[in-house]
């Protein structure tokens, strides 16, 4: 058998092609995105770029009922944008296998919270299946398509970033081909009106009850008898955090955590003399342990919040269980994490920055000038908060820069309002700006939103989208006409301007903002990243240069100070000549336009 | 085999090409025939921030990531990270750098100063160091951004990894239109590794 190096997402996309899916639908969103970038690879599979994540699993649903195979994927925040469809289609079950993936952030490496999603499996009654590594995930997925059409339920992929994007071998097998069940109309089952919906929650309820016997007997479920002083209960990435620790006591591993299997749990726990819970995040195994009433020690000691790691489990079980034999919990020695060194706590920070020449950089650099209150959303253009820039007041959720401006509109009236903006990706606008635009025309706000249009979803690696003219599986596509739609949507005030001209920028926004109407501004430039041509670089006049340090405000990596002068790195710079403009002293210019 | 797990932590970056690097060595330990773990975890934002690759091999690995204090080999591509980075590696463990300065934003905007010191430091820290002008080398043979392979050259002196086995995974991991530099570069970094 050929086994490959994979991360879990790609173990996950073979896993899905190996199980027969015909229709995996996605919004981009790290840590999922590998997922169906690697599905629209298999030509066996129709793979898309949803415009959203409730889009994506209503794509899903629907090919569901149409008798295939489906998957949807998502990042936890995802999933509450795919909240909606998600509660009912735990109603109407499915047809085709389905399996909602939910790629959890423990741990925050690219979110705004880390919320934990098992909760939602609990709230929709459905199946959470929890992998530990690649071979697993892609196991999960056959069996997860399995139990979805046993059960006549959605299933849950739970995976958080440490599987997701960690590589282990994986055995590789041949696609299965699942041909399409047979389409009947079945109003009763997927009309969920209020007489249909209430008959389907009585079949909700059976089919809990079925799954929690299921759950007894389930091979997601291992026991791992060893010491039987201590036994572990745990899930996921947690449970190699265990082993790594402490190899030699009971564990008992759970790869079906919704929902869990009471006289399993209860008899291990009865065949050990203390027993541990150890799950990252929150406690979602252990409050149903201890709602049992059953003896369990948890949280008092691993911590809800963070990634769990093995210096952690070390710390907390590890050295209680080293208090009872040092030999059951080796890593919890003193010697065996001997340190060369303590951590030096004054070294510069190395934080995320946007690229040399990235748009972005401009229209920030132009709100900070002019002292706005801006509105923010999610994505690379979010690094504006940070210094030195520091130029943006909030960041929810996806579309909420929309919402959350005119709300401080109308909270502190409209001379408030006039140093409000919102700022938005073009993919995020696509996924859920439109409808607070539309909103904001509708009731009356005066705001001002600048589309940062960089014509790709840049901060998860350059997903097309609809407004770039490419899908997926990069098809020519209808390119979505931006101006077209703020218009349509009611904007009669649209401003186009490319983000390098800074005079353009700050002339487009000291209008719109003091314009007694709603308004749109697309500050056009693609991404720094995806042109392959380079432009002349900028160089500095060192007898030109005072030394004053106003182009480093830009933040740019490129550029530097030597202790006198400004220095531009030939080899980051991409020639955006930004800095060009704000040079009070003249002194920076594009290589080839030096006065020689 | 014996039933020791590597523990080796690659750091740098972003750009710097440590997740290459990562790759080339886990496709080159592969061919010891056990288990071969990889953590390589990126935040926000495409470049310029710190980058770290874990990779574990032996006959059983659990964990993608190691402990504090459990690394056997640091290979820092880049001084500052080396010293960030340095707490994972065991008092036994081997340091080997990149003498190469790559200056973070607060440096840059002035905010604050890059250590003057950190080689000294470093070397006094740790009895086991290798420090090596890994730009330097890479230039020699042929691209400054070979310094990824010359790492993971000086890296392969000390692992019982064959040259067929790195050699292998160097083909399958670089466009064959750049091996004959990587080869070299690896060559460079070998030789650097004395001994």
């Amino acid at each position: 058998m050929k086994k490959e190096l994979l991360i879990g997402n790609h173990a996950l996309a073979r896993g899905a092609w190996e199980a027969g899916v015909r229709v995996a639908a996605a919004y981009p969103g790290t840590p999922s995105t590998e997922i169906v970038e690697a599905i629209a690879q298999y030509k066996e599979v129709y793979a898309e770029w949803s415009t959203n994540e409730k889009v994506a699993l209503e794509v899903a649903i629907g090919a569901s009922i149409g008798g295939a195979r489906a998957l949807a994927a998502m990042k936890h925040v995802g999933v509450n944008v795919a909240a909606d469809p998600l509660m009912t289609l735990a109603y109407t079950g499915v047809n085709g296998g389905l399996i909602l993936v939910s790629a959890d952030d423990p741990g925050l490496f690219s979110s705004q919270n880390e919320q934990d999603n098992r909760f939602y499996a609990r709230m929709a009654q459905m199946p959470c299946l929890e992998p530990s590594d690649s071979q697993e995930v892609k196991d999960m997925v056959g069996f997860g398509f399995d139990l979805s059409e046993q059960f006549d339920t959605p299933v849950m992929l739970r995976l958080t970033t440490r599987v997701a994007h960690s590589y282990s071998l994986v055995e590789l097998g041949e696609r299965k081909e699942v041909s399409l069940k047979d389409y009947s109309k079945e109003p009763t089952k997927y009309v969920m009106l209020p007489a249909y919906g209430k008959a389907r929650h009585y079949v909700v309820e059976e089919r809990r009850k079925k799954l929690m016997e299921y759950a007894e007997t389930s091979p997601l479920n291992r026991v791992e008898w060893a010491d039987k002083r201590v036994g572990v209960i745990t899930s996921g990435i947690a449970y190699q955090y265990v082993k790594e620790v402490m190899p030699d006591v009971s564990v008992l591993k759970l790869g079906l955590t919704y929902p869990l299997p009471e006289n399993l749990i209860r008899e291990f726990i009865n065949n050990v003399e203390t027993c541990y819970v150890v799950e990252e995040l929150e406690p979602f195994i252990e409050d149903q342990i201890r709602a049992w009433g059953l003896p369990v020690i948890g949280k008092e000691l691993i911590p809800r919040v963070d990634e769990l790691n093995s210096n952690i489990v070390a710390k907390t079980v590890g050295a209680k269980v080293a208090e009872l034999d040092p030999e059951l919990a080796p890593l919890a020695k003193p010697e065996a994490m001997q340190a060369a060194a303590t951590a030096e706590t004054n070294l510069p920070n190395r934080p995320p920055l946007m690229c040399a020449g990235c748009p972005h950089r401009a229209v920030f650099y132009i709100l900070k000038k002019l002292n706005m209150v801006v509105a923010g959303d999610i994505g690379c253009y979010t690094l504006g908060a940070t210094p030195p820039l520091q130029a943006m007041d909030t960041c929810i959720c996806m579309g909420a820069s929309l919402g959350v401006s005119l709300g401080l509109e109308k909270a502190r009236g409209n001379e408030f309002g006039r140093k409000v903006v919102g700022v938005i990706g073009d993919s995020t606008f696509l996924h859920s700006g439109m409808t607070g635009l539309v909103n904001m025309v509708y009731n009356g706000g005066n705001g001002t939103l600048i589309i940062l249009d960089n014509s790709t979803t840049a901060m998860t690696g350059h997903q097309d989208h609809p407004g770039t003219g490419y899908t997926a599986s990069h098809e020519e596509a209808h390119k979505v006409d931006l101006e077209q739609v703020v218009k349509g949507l009611g904007i009669k005030r649209v401003q186009v301007v490319d983000n390098y001209d800074l005079k353009a920028v700050e002339k487009a926004i000291r209008e719109e903002t003091e314009a007694d109407e709603p308004s749109v501004i697309i500050a056009r430039r693609p991404c720094a990243l995806l042109s392959k041509e380079k432009e002349a670089t900028c160089v500095v006049d060192p007898e030109a240069c005072r030394g004053c340090k106003i182009c480093l405000r830009l933040g740019c990596p490129a550029l530097s100070f030597d202790g006198k002068k400004v220095v531009v790195d030939q080899v980051q710079c991409n020639g955006c000549g930004i800095c060009t403009q704000i040079c009070p002293a003249k002194a920076i210019v594009k290589a080839g336009e030096a006065n020689e | 085999m014996s039933n020791k797990v590597y523990n080796i932590l690659l750091v740098g970056v972003g750009g710097q090409g440590t997740i290459l690097a990562g790759r080339i060595l886990s496709r080159a330990a592969v061919s010891l025939g056990g288990e071969v773990k990889v953590s390589d975890i990126h935040g926000m934002a495409q470049r310029g921030g710190s980058v770290v690759t874990q990779v574990r091999f032996g006959p059983k690995v659990y964990s993608p990531a190691m402990a504090e204090g459990t690394a056997d080999f640091l290979v820092a591509f880049e001084k500052l990270e080396a010293r960030r980075w340095l707490p994972y590696l065991n008092a036994d463990g081997k340091l080997i750098v990149n003498k190469e300065e790559i200056h973070p934003l607060p440096v840059l905007i002035g905010a604050t100063t890059y250590p003057s010191a950190l080689e000294d430091e470093m070397s006094k820290m740790v009895t086991n160091t290798l420090m090596l002008d890994a730009f330097d080398l890479a230039r020699q043979a042929g691209n400054v951004k070979a310094v990824n392979v010359v790492m993971m050259g000086a890296l392969a002196k000390y692992l019982p990894i064959s040259r067929e086995a790195w050699e292998e995974a160097l083909a399958s991991s670089v466009p064959e239109r750049f091996l004959e530099i990587n080869k070299k570069a690896f060559q460079l970094g070998w030789e650097t590794a004395g001994i």
